[in-house]
């Protein structure tokens, strides 16, 4: 397999002064399913963001290095970014309820996308449309093709959006925590669909999600982000067997898992917030939350190899027991 | 983020809003009726004098002619046909001006409100000095300058009248820019004119058209103001204001002369106002969808 996306020292910066990303490297290979894991506030969408280039305003991206399919994103200019996105990398989000236009119907909104990079007559977008919507699971697809955004529920208007984000192939969907306003059915078929687009049609997908249950269920491989960093990754099942970090393993500890959690005690937290990050801050950001936490944590923090894909960022070695019960 | 809610209180009941909606727009459809085809109907013509036939009361009053339904005037014209050809021009005005006020109001506030920043100073800086030009003030000066004219009444207001547009245009447009679909839209690869005018322009019309209706009256009332300055519409056009201008010279012998011109013009922007009034009631109401 090779990288589809890389990222080497992602920084993100709001107006000069927090710093939302903060050395972020990402590398997500060829039809695999990555998974973006971590609390509200730590980076996960602006991440997302600066890889569509689409920061708001006062947001400036830097990298090392910020690459797609051997295309340099960094240098490229707005014209030839507008290109690949929505054709090569398409980016669906969390809430269904707004992502679609009031004003018209989902089949002329789908259509546009496709003309708007491929060209091509209207009528060819259309049957192309209903071809997707079919796919991804809308019954009678030509009834909803004139329908408003209005009309249909949130699950099916994901769908639509899912298809939406399908109709140039694309070789990337970034999906933004796309279930989470969706009830737990549903969140459940979606789940499912991406699962099966992602091997027919060899999508690559990075999925950002605060829900380490959705992690077990579709990821190949995560990576853990906490206070604009990237602090563990790993193989999912690595990941969940020995995690190494101590904030993935508070993270896994805070989740119930049948057999593994005693009903007598309570299940494990986190204490504290996530600290907010000015320039200059220095060290690790999670030792004021850490139970290991000591005076060489302030300084530089080195990456540390658990396995031959497994990093992390922490200055305890590497340990290789099964987690405890909390 | 959570969808946005869009607070509707009705103003009226919804009944009484409804029929105050097919009100208004019965009144502006009739007049309009009467503006485009009431000249071919009626058998007077509005400049024919007839000097023997000065200031004829109309028919609820005595000595009045079956040929003049709404009398004449200070120089016999036949007060029913100038009228009529008045409220050509009172509709005429309305509509250009909310056209010319419209496509510079609305192109300033979108594109203050989408791009913000050092655009959005200057479309403020635009907005604030209009709103310290005293319009009538200007239209003094402009009819000073170049002599009054039908066409010059339109370009002085539809240049003048643009500030509601732009602040509506400009609020809805920061309200939309945010949202989801048009963050989509952007994803999806649309270009900058294409967020403009798909995304953001279709998702404001409906304020803007409250804004059109609310224009389009102030327009024909000040254009009636102007008349009566001696501003507006030179004579022998017959506008609404300019007759009620003509006739206050009358106006304690025979009241009728400022009477008809005025409750025709009470009657087409009360119009217009209901219109504008169920047009915000209804698409407030749909927003909730």
């Amino acid at each position: 397999m090779s990288a589809l996306l890389e990222i080497e020292d992602l920084a993100v910066v709001f107006g000069g002064r927090s710093a939302a990303v903060r050395g972020a490297s990402l590398r997500v290979e060829k039809g695999e399913t990555h998974c973006l894991v971590g609390e509200s506030g730590c980076g996960k969408s602006v991440t997302a963001l600066a890889i569509m280039n689409l920061l708001a305003r006062g947001g400036h991206r830097s990298a090392k290095r910020m690459s797609f399919a051997s295309t340099d994103l960094l240098s490229l200019s707005d014209r030839d970014m507008a290109r690949i996105r929505g054709n090569r990398i398409s980016m669906i989000f969390q809430e269904p309820m707004t992502s679609l236009n009031p004003a018209f119907t989902v089949g002329s909104q789908m259509a546009e996308v496709l003309t708007r990079h491929k060209g091509g007559s209207r009528a060819a977008a259309l049957g192309r449309s209903v071809e997707l919507m079919g796919r991804v699971g809308i019954t009678a697809p030509e009834m909803r093709l004139g329908q408003f955004p209005h009309q249909l529920s949130g699950g099916l208007r994901q769908r639509v959006m899912i298809a939406m984000a399908l109709m140039c192939d694309p070789e990337l969907l970034v999906a933004d925590e796309p279930t989470t306003a969706l009830d737990v059915t549903v969140q459940a078929q979606i789940l499912r669909l991406l699962a099966t687009l992602k091997r027919e049609l060899g999508l690559a997908i990075l999925l950002i999600t605060h829900d380490l249950g959705i992690v077990a269920r579709v990821a190949d491989r995560v990576s853990v982000m906490y206070a604009g960093e990237v602090v563990e990754r790993a193989p999912t099942a690595e990941l969940f067997r020995a995690p190494q970090h101590p904030y993935t393993r508070g993270l896994l500890s805070c989740v119930p898992v049948p057999g593994r959690v005693r009903r007598d005690r309570p299940l494990g937290s986190i204490p504290g917030v996530v600290p907010a990050i000015g320039p200059g801050f220095a060290g690790c950001a999670f030792r004021s939350r850490c139970s290991h936490a000591d005076e060489t944590c302030g300084r530089a923090i080195p990456r540390r190899q658990a396995g031959a894909a497994h990093d992390y960022l922490c200055r305890l070695e590497p340990e290789f027991t099964e987690l405890q019960p909390a | 983020m959570s969808e946005p809610i869009a607070i509707h209180v009705p103003l009226t009941t919804s009944r009484v809003g409804v029929a105050g909606f097919t009100i208004g727009i019965a009144i502006v459809a009739f007049i309009a009726v009467v503006a485009l085809v009431g000249n071919q109907l009626l058998p007077q013509d509005p400049f024919i004098q007839d000097l023997g036939n000065r200031l004829k009361p109309p028919f609820w009053m005595e000595g009045s002619q079956p040929g003049h339904l709404l009398g004449t005037d200070q120089l016999g014209r036949d007060y029913l046909a100038r009228l009529a050809y008045g409220a050509r021009i009172s509709l005429l005005i309305g509509i250009m001006t909310v056209i010319t006020s419209g496509l510079i109001g609305i192109t300033l506030g979108v594109l203050g409100g989408f791009f913000g920043g050092r655009v959005d100073d200057a479309v403020l800086f635009a907005i604030t000095t209009r709103l310290s030009i005293p319009v009538v003030l200007v239209a003094l000066a402009v009819v000073g300058l170049m002599g009054s004219g039908l066409g010059l009444v339109v370009a002085t207001l539809g240049l003048l009248l643009w500030d509601r547009f732009a602040v509506v245009a400009r609020a809805t447009t920061m309200q939309i820019r945010s949202l989801d679909y048009v963050n989509a839209a952007r994803c999806a690869g649309a270009s900058t004119p294409h967020l403009l005018i798909r995304e953001i322009l279709p998702n404001i019309a409906s304020h803007l058209a409250v804004v059109a209706t609310l224009e389009m009256a102030l327009a024909i009332l000040l254009e009636a103001a102007l008349s009566f300055l001696g501003l507006g519409v030179p004579p022998p056009l017959p506008s609404w204001g300019l007759m009620i201008a003509e006739g206050k010279d009358y106006m304690f012998f025979s009241p009728w002369v400022i009477m008809v011109p005025g409750v025709s013009l009470f009657v087409l922007v009360l119009g217009i106002n209901l219109v504008g009034d169920g047009l915000r009631n209804l698409l407030g109401s749909e927003r909730l969808r």
